[in-house]
């Protein structure tokens, strides 16, 4: 069964039919139906997965494209590409149904209705690029997908979005070329270079040896991603797209479409650069700690919820950068669990945020107050969702913020203890948050809110859920992460840690 | 010097289900949480019957123990895979472990109990039964873990029910930004546990405390693997997340807020269980403080300062509970001051742990009872001859008090006195200055004594007071129980320290109780002064209804030793300047730069943000249609 390539087919097609509905509230039907078929074929895909197989790229499909160039229709996922697909099918559906109203023009302050068919069909576009991106195993093929998928977000930000979609949008937009374009320049030039007349990526891997010519072509990816996932001080576009966004595009902008800038690192820059990613190293490691400390300092200043939310998300993807280049084992697996925790934890402080926003009209925190006492539901959630933001153990990010932490730590201890203190600022930035918008006296604006309605409750329980469950037992997905990340770093070529223990031993015998 | 015995892997038996100590608790709040307000009405009944269960789950765990031979008394037991390859979660039930769990579980439960009556009128009952059963659970995890990791999950789950139980009020601003700062404080410790725990990982490539013996420790340091500067690190990384735990200097300052919880909260978690946590954290660790000095002695440092502020502070305090809360303190600082003394200071601190658990958690629950009288009023100068209103409280209190002053023969006499002792013998100045801990301790809680229940009424005008229902007064008068006996019960004939020796080793030579000896009668004599030098003060004379204005020292006191102040001065406000700035920096800088630099290049003047659409948009999407039309055509001339 050629899984993949059905797996995109269904939300394009999906996406057409959205289309052409005769009414909106069909089209919403249609795409919350259409998105959980993508999620059941996704889990029906994965059961099947072999994680101890020999074969590394599963479901693979090589069809050529432009044969004069190489170029390949070439998809299949290995450990990692699974588990982030996994995450986009299953915010997908979440996200339509937290979106249902969000083009209507209702609620308080919204932005005028805009065609709530066309909004839907976006969505559903969005999420055949993001289960193409990753799963492309053709590195022209992947460049497509990371161009191609601005599109629909463009549309989602700047038609959709609040008072400022259009300074937002553009914004994102000119980042986003900006290092795609140094992207594709890399890309080609990878091509010409390694002389092997193909873009497939398994066969590229380890090509370029001369240490020059890779420093050149990482730097043109690593940019590529460092503006994509974003790191600092590419970051600043974030907050404002994610502000301006519409909710559920906001979880799909953060939760998925910057993850592939961190997947890019971990996937393209390390195995296809291995010398050239050691040698920046110590650049990449150090704009990650800035990165964590800088966005948790600049969330614990924020005034606006959204703004805020972003901000953590920027300190986060510090976090998964350090994994990445920390190159050990459990650096590499606890970054990838993380951009999946990242995914559903955010996801769900964003869903959630957006409700709130939706009740009062405004994302200033100074606007609210007390929320508890009149929703409980959806205070008590909200708090959960930033529990696990914070990395409380018991809750999905805690296991891979542990996995980064200690991975840094076996080989780099100074910028890990530094890093660590990332746990202090995100207690501050949560729970400041919090106290401010969900406890003391109920604010005299709050005092007519409803507690979360029953489709929003079955927005928040899957996250929820999900959030708990891999908060006690991670280990289903990192059996599926941990021999994709072992291969990874044996492409790149680095010594296996030791505990200074068995290090001496075997210094001893 | 015995060491402690090898973990024999367990199955069977009900230590093979102990798991069900922390499984039960956890259910209840689950369903207490997820069940809504189908569970208002009896709600309080499950929790209770849940933390009783996880009692008897402890009680039977601990006669199976006693039923073992002494080699054999560290069972393990393998749950599932956490992390695979770094940790399991899995459980060790030993003497150390068991011992807190027949505390968390007995006492909890009868705070449990108590809570029906204390928190009958209030809307929310369920959602406390609820939160009280998560701590439970969360405190079982943290004692019973087998891993540092596991260990930790236990700890920050403690913090978060700290967090939510000190904040249950949350609609009262104070409140709210008490559990706020709690946790907060705690991830400072936190941080330091963590690091812990990556130092250990790299070192011993294992984080099961059955990996880390003393043997593997001192093997490390001989073969060159860890360096004693390494060892001393890990140990006082411990240290400073016992600190956080266990409100001891330098991070004491949230203990004091967080009596803006409900009064049973206060009872459970920052008096009986979890702020003695980091005492628990440090026996624990004792192969890495044993193999490192000079850990040890900051340790021993810590707990003095600490049991020294906080008795200071707790001469100040007109509001009891924060009076109960400085004590609190001060008493943990004795429990650290004897975990930074080796086996026999372990056996102590521990045993002292427990009999604390009793009258402390008798004392706050009294306190609540006299609250509960009065209109939730705390200012013990609106107090004062209480005793003839409420017997049983009085009573029960003036037990715990008793205990906590170390009356001889109560228990507290001869745990703390065990700990004075064995200071002395380690260094002559702790060991004092231990003794003057003990003689303002008999000072500031005969204060409370006299403020509360003796002299004259000082009532406000619509304070009824009455005796509360049995609810609350049964679980007094069991803790009460347990202040008088428990503590000769642990002590005499070493029985506690023989118990004990399997899971934290124990001296060749046990050290024999004197009745008599110079530091317990020079305590003895302290406290006599302290609580005469009380009696004129707040017993003989008149109580003003206001607190007079006081000395430097006195004011020192009452703002807690401007802990709060500096914490303010040197973190919070450069925080916030910090904040504020780099949030500037961020949107004017960073981004100004680059909005400049588009600006710049796309021919525009003005800054990006005034070009509300058109021409920047225009021009984005035709690099994008560019770029399209470059793929397009490379497309087209690749089919060629």
């Amino acid at each position: 069964m050629p899984w993949l390539s059905i797996l995109m087919a269904v939300p394009v097609l999906g996406a057409v039919g959205v289309s052409l509905t005769k009414s909106d509230k069909l089209a919403k039907q249609l795409a919350l139906a259409v998105s959980l078929v993508v999620l059941a074929l996704t889990g029906v895909m994965a059961a099947q997965f072999n994680p101890s197989s020999a074969t590394r790229f599963q479901f693979a499909e090589v069809y050529d494209w432009i044969p004069r160039f190489g170029v390949h229709y070439g998809v299949g996922v290995d450990g990692i590409a699974l588990v982030l697909i996994a995450l986009s099918a299953v915010l997908v559906p979440i996200v339509i149904l937290a979106s249902w109203h969000d083009a209507d023009g209702t609620g308080a302050a919204a932005p005028p209705k805009r065609s709530v068919k066309t909004y839907f069909a976006l969505l559903l576009v969005l999420e055949a690029m993001m289960i193409g991106v990753f799963a492309a195993t053709d590195v022209f093929l992947f460049y497509v997908f990371f161009e191609a998928m601005l599109i629909p977000m463009y549309f989602m930000i700047g038609s959709y979005g609040g008072a400022q979609r259009s300074y937002a949008a553009v914004k994102f937009l000119l980042y986003s070329l900006f290092g795609g374009l140094l992207m594709l320049v890399a890309v080609i030039a990878l091509y010409v270079i390694a002389d092997k007349g193909t873009f497939m990526f398994p066969e590229l891997v380890g090509v370029i040896q001369d240490p020059n010519t890779q420093k050149w072509l990482f730097l043109g990816f690593f940019i590529a991603f460092a503006v994509k996932a974003p790191l600092w001080p590419f970051h600043t576009w974030l907050p404002d797209a994610a502000a301006q966004a519409p909710a559920g595009a906001a979880v799909l902008l953060v939760g998925v479409l910057d993850k592939v800038g961190t997947y890019g690192m971990l996937r393209f820059c390390l195995e296809l650069f291995p010398d050239a990613a050691k040698f920046f190293t110590p650049l990449v490691i150090v704009l990650s700690v800035v990165g964590i400390v800088y966005g948790a300092i600049v969330a614990i200043g924020q005034t606006d919820i959204k703004r805020l939310i972003a901000y953590t998300s920027i300190s986060h993807f510090g976090f998964i950068a350090l994994g990445v280049f920390a190159m050990t084992a459990h650096g590499g697996a606890g970054a990838t669990l993380y951009m999946v925790n990242h995914g559903f934890s955010t996801g769900a402080l964003f869903l959630i945020a957006g409700f709130l926003i939706y009740r009062r009209g405004s994302s200033q925190i100074a606007d609210y107050g007390g929320v508890q006492k009149v929703a409980p539901l959806l205070a008590g959630t909200f708090l959960i969702a930033g529990l696990s933001g914070l990395s409380l153990p018991g809750l999905s990010s805690f296991v891979s913020e542990f996995m980064v932490l200690m991975g840094t730590y076996e080989r780099y201890a100074v910028p890990a203890i530094i890093a660590t203190s990332g746990v202090i600022l995100a207690a501050v930035y949560i729970l400041w948050m919090y106290q401010r918008t969900m406890t003391g006296p109920t604010a005299e604006s709050v005092k007519g809110f409803t507690d979360l309605n029953i489709r929003e409750r079955w927005v928040v329980a899957p996250l929820i859920a999900v959030i708990i469950a891999l908060g006690f037992f991670p280990k289903p997905v990192l059996d599926v992460i941990n021999p994709a990340v072992d291969q990874t770093l044996s492409n790149v070529h680095v010594d296996q840690f030791t505990p200074a223990v068995a290090d001496k031993k075997g210094a001893g015998q | 010097m015995q060491s402690p015995v090898e973990i024999v892997q367990h199955s069977g038996g009900v230590i093979g289900v102990s798991w069900l100590m922390i499984a039960l608790p956890l259910l209840g709040a689950a369903i207490l949480l997820l069940g809504g307000r189908r569970t208002d009405r009896w709600g309080h009944l499950l929790g209770v019957a849940m933390s009783l269960a996880a009692f008897v789950v402890a009680v039977v765990s601990f006669v199976e123990i006693l039923g073992l031979p002494e080699s054999e008394r560290r069972r393990g037991i393998e749950l599932y895979q956490f992390i695979p390859g770094v940790a399991d979660m899995g459980l060790l039930i030993d003497p150390l472990s068991i011992s807190f769990a027949l505390l968390i579980t007995g006492v909890g439960s009868l705070i449990h109990i108590y809570s029906i009556g204390y928190m009958s009128h209030d809307p929310d009952r369920r959602r406390f039964f609820a939160y009280l059963n998560l701590f439970v659970a969360a405190m079982l995890l943290l004692v019973l873990a087998d891993n540092y990791v596991a260990l930790f999950v236990g700890w920050e789950g403690v913090g978060l029910a700290s967090y939510l139980l000190i904040g249950f009020w949350q609609f009262k601003p104070t409140a709210a930004a008490a559990a706020k700062k709690a946790f907060i404080v705690n991830r400072v410790g936190d941080f330091g546990l963590l690091i812990a725990i990556f130092t250990v990982w790299t070192t011993f490539g294992s984080v099961a405390f059955g990996d880390l013996s003393g043997a593997t420790v001192s093997g490390a340091i001989g073969s060159g693997a860890a360096s004693q500067g390494t060892i001393t690190a890990i140990g006082l990384l411990l240290l400073l997340g016992a600190c956080g735990k266990s409100a001891q200097l330098p991070l004491q300052s949230w203990l004091l807020d967080a009596m803006e919880g409900p009064t049973p909260v206060s009872a459970l978690i920052h008096a009986a269980t979890m702020v003695t946590a980091g005492v628990y954290l440090v026996v624990r660790s004792g192969a890495f403080f044993e193999a490192a000095p000079t850990a040890q002695l900051v340790v021993t440092i810590v707990g003095v300062a600490t049991l020294l502020a906080g008795a200071i502070i707790g001469c100040a305090k007109d509001d009891i509970k924060k009076g109960l809360a400085g004590s609190t303190m001060s008493q943990i600082g004795y429990m650290m001051l004897g975990a930074g003394l080796g086996p026999v200071g372990y056996a102590f601190a521990i045993a002292h742990l427990i009999t604390h658990g009793f009258f402390k958690a008798n004392m706050f629950l009294g306190a609540g009872s006299v609250m509960h009288a009065m209109n939730d009023e705390v200012d013990m100068r609106r107090y004062g001859g209480l005793f003839s209103v409420m017997k049983v409280t009085a009573v029960t209190f003036i037990i715990g008090y008793l205990a906590i002053i170390g009356f001889p023969l109560l228990s507290g006499y001869f745990t703390k006195d065990g700990i004075i002792e064995t200071a002395m013998e380690h260094n002559q100045i702790l060991g004092w200055l231990a003794v003057v801990g003990a003689g303002i301790t008999g000072f500031y809680m005969s204060r409370m004594i006299f403020m509360t229940f003796f002299g004259k009424k000082r009532w406000a005008d619509d304070a009824h007071p009455h005796e509360s229902p049995s609810v609350m007064t049964v679980p007094l008068v069991i803790l009460s129980i347990g202040s008088i006996f428990l503590g000769a019960f642990l002590i005499l004939d070493n029985r506690f320290m023989k118990f004990l020796a399997p899971a934290v080793g124990a001296p060749e030579e046990l050290p024999a109780f004197h009745f008599v000896s110079t530091a317990g009668l020079a305590t003895l004599a302290l406290v006599a002064v302290g609580a005469a030098f009380a009696w004129f003060r707040y017993g003989a004379a008149e109580v003003p209804q206001v607190a007079p204005r006081g000395s430097f020292l006195t004011t020192f006191a009452r703002r807690d030793l401007y802990g709060d102040a500096l914490n303010e001065t040197l973190f919070m406000r450069p925080g916030q300047w910090l904040a504020r700035i780099a949030v500037f920096v961020d949107n004017r800088g960073i981004d100004g730069l680059v909005n400049g630099l588009a600006a710049t290049i796309g021919g525009t003047s003005g800054r990006l943000r005034r070009v509300q659409t058109g021409y920047v948009r225009s021009y984005a999407l035709s690099i994008l249609f560019g770029a399209a039309v470059v793929v397009g055509a490379l497309l087209y001339v690749g089919n060629m």
